[in-house]
């Protein structure tokens, strides 16, 4: 995937000067705060952000652009792949969440686990390994969570068929 | 393992599972306890040497079917005697990949889905759903479909709080419990299905609005409802709060404080019992609770019994609740009249070609939603559940995320079991108040 100057959308233009915060620039969804910091400077702005409040970590997904590159709200000096991991933060005295998008590249999807600074993604990234794929670095134990530990693919991922899975009554009578 | 291939061998969770105490690393130890005590790696790996050989312990598998763990959770418990040295949730035994199915259905089909989730609560799910894609089209829906979905997850909050009694009291001993817990979550359920035509998976909450307008006689309804249910609260209070062995069995177990409760994530009731007051309907409010009245029910010990006093008095909240809704609700629309979102009228189906092609188009193809990212988060009965979802300017989302409270609830119990007895276990995993819909999505 290039990075094509035009897959980001003109509406969600950012103004004059990009605004930044711990250095990640930030841009706002529908009113929602969102920080793109790089792969390699995602750890460090989530320990940053935990000192400015953010103590708490809602949830860590990611989502899968393979057939959407184009998507919303990256700003210019961001480069889009095809991997997106999502971290949403919350802190209690500002009562505002805050949301993190990091690109992955689909070639070595590596990125830090946040398991040392908030324990309660254990369970949220293993999920996302689960479902994408995503290596989270870092990790003390890194299994599959949902799916059986004999799955082969990642599920969620674009390229993975809604209907792959294998007929499970192989012995069963008849040929439907 | 070895590779003997019997019908039961085809069902091991291999890394998943919780490892034999010989082959125990520093990093599962590190996973289950250190990282909430800010326990160093060093001295993970210097007690994972330590831990002597299996002999003296013993790992059993609670669940999947055992009947306390509220469905298909399976834990796995390393005891020695009757103390639990380590346990492990092992979940993704239901696990359907609703997630995927909701990036192939349409915005209008997606309340179907997801109300599949936390079965316990179907209309937050629909309600999280259709918030994030009101978000997403930046409608603003009539005042009334706003009341009518407080009144709907208000009383929604009281029949899954119900359950919960209902489950807590027979997994504690308490077995008449399950008979009157069940029988006030029916009088909320008997309301939802004269208004939904459903008891559950109601799929009436939908964006721009509701499904339909409520019944004749609802408030009626309703008001039977609360006036029936303060004096059962007050048996349940008579049947357990106050009682010398529901007290010993339940205070004191399982205690987690609130620097775990965040670091683990908890929300909800959990979150709560643990001093922290932190409730989504006051402080970061969605729909119409800035302008209602009620008090955020918050424990001071972080046990069992803590967390089953918060839901007892938050039916109490929710009963004063919905009386202020009664009093509030607006006349008016029920649903957005937006002809992009809304499907026309069945009256006008019969005079209109085009209102029976708009119909049909709505229906089949479905709206289409600006392209966008969002997350929007209720106050579920369990905790903050919340919705991730991304547009990618078609008419089905591309991506469907629900953050599911029981999901990360279910971390803080390797915590809060650790060290216990096994008979406290039952206690433990039943005030987590887990529903595996949601966990395993």
């Amino acid at each position: 995937m290039s990075a094509d100057d035009q897959a980001v959308p003109e509406e969600q233009a950012v103004p004059q000067e990009e605004e930044r915060r711990h250095g990640a620039p930030l841009t706002r969804q529908l009113g929602q705060v969102v920080l793109h910091p790089s792969r390699e400077g995602y750890r460090d702005l989530v320990e940053q952000l935990r000192r400015d409040g953010y103590t708490f970590c809602l949830d860590v997904t990611a989502a899968d652009y393979l057939t959407h590159p184009g998507r919303p709200g990256l700003p210019s000096t961001v480069t889009p792949e095809r991997f997106e991991v999502v971290a949403i933060l919350l802190s209690f005295e500002g009562k505002e969440r805050l949301r993190i998008r990091v690109q992955v590249p689909d070639g070595d999807p590596v990125v830090a686990s946040l398991f040392h600074l908030h324990p309660g993604t254990e369970a949220m990234e293993r999920e996302v390994y689960d479902m994408y794929g995503i290596v989270f670095d870092g990790h003390p134990d890194l299994t599959r969570i949902l799916m059986p530990e004999d799955w082969e693919g990642h599920p969620l991922r674009k390229d993975y068929a809604v209907g792959r899975i294998p007929v499970q009554f192989k012995g069963a009578p008849g040929d439907r | 393992m070895t590779s003997i291939r019997y019908p039961g061998a085809a069902t091991s969770e291999g890394a998943q599972e919780l490892s034999a105490r010989g082959q125990m690393t520093a990093g599962e130890l590190l996973r289950e306890s250190g990282s909430v005590l800010r326990m160093s790696e060093a001295a993970a790996a210097e007690q994972a040497d330590r831990a002597p050989g299996d002999q003296e312990t013993m790992i059993i598998n609670m669940g999947p079917q055992h009947p306390s763990t509220h469905g298909v959770l399976r834990l796995m418990l390393e005891l020695e005697g009757e103390t639990v040295l380590r346990s492990k949730p092992i979940v993704g035994y239901l696990h359907t990949g609703m997630e995927k199915t909701g990036e192939d259905l349409t915005y209008l089909q997606g309340p179907t889905n997801v109300t599949r989730m936390d079965y316990a609560a179907p209309l937050f799910n629909e309600l999280v759903f259709s918030l994030a894609t009101e978000a997403l089209l930046q409608v603003e829906i009539p005042p009334r479909a706003t009341w009518i979905r407080m009144l709907m997850t208000e009383l929604n909050r009281i029949a899954s709080h119900f359950l919960f009694l209902a489950t807590n009291g027979l997994d504690l001993g308490a077995i008449s419990m399950i008979l009157y817990g069940w029988r006030e979550r029916d009088l909320v359920l008997q309301f939802f299905e004269k208004t939904t035509g459903l008891r559950m998976n109601h799929n009436y909450i939908r964006p721009g609005g509701v499904a339909a307008d409520l019944p004749d006689g609802w408030r009626d309804d309703v008001l039977r409802i609360l006036d029936a249910l303060p004096a059962r609260l007050q048996e349940y209070d008579e049947l357990m709060t106050g009682q010398p062995i529901w007290r010993a069995r339940t205070q004191g177990v399982g205690v987690l404080t609130a620097e775990e409760a965040i670091a683990l994530g908890a929300t909800g009731p959990i979150l709560r019992a643990s001093g922290v007051p932190w409730d989504l309907r006051r402080d970061i409010p969605y729909l119409a609770y800035e302008e209602v009245d009620f008090n955020v029910v918050v424990g001071t010990y972080g046990d069992v019994f803590d967390r089953y006093a918060i839901r007892l008095n938050e039916i109490r909240e929710s009963i004063g609740l919905v009386r202020q809704i009664l009093d509030r609700i607006p006349r008016g629309d029920y649903r957005v009249q937006n002809k992009k979102v809304t499907p026309p009228p069945r009256a006008r189906i019969d005079e209109s070609m085009e209102a029976l092609i708009h119909h049909f188009k709505i229906f089949t193809e479905g709206f289409k939603v600006p392209e966008g990212e969002v997350y929007v988060a209720v106050e579920s009965p369990r905790g903050e559940l919340g919705c991730y979802l991304v547009s990618d300017g078609s008419a089905k989302p591309y991506r469907m995320h629900i953050r599911g409270p029981s999901f990360v609830n279910l971390q803080t119990l390797p915590h809060m079991l650790r060290g216990g007895l096994i008979a406290d276990a039952v206690a433990v995993i039943s005030s987590v108040d887990p529903i595996m819909g949601e966990v395993d999505r």
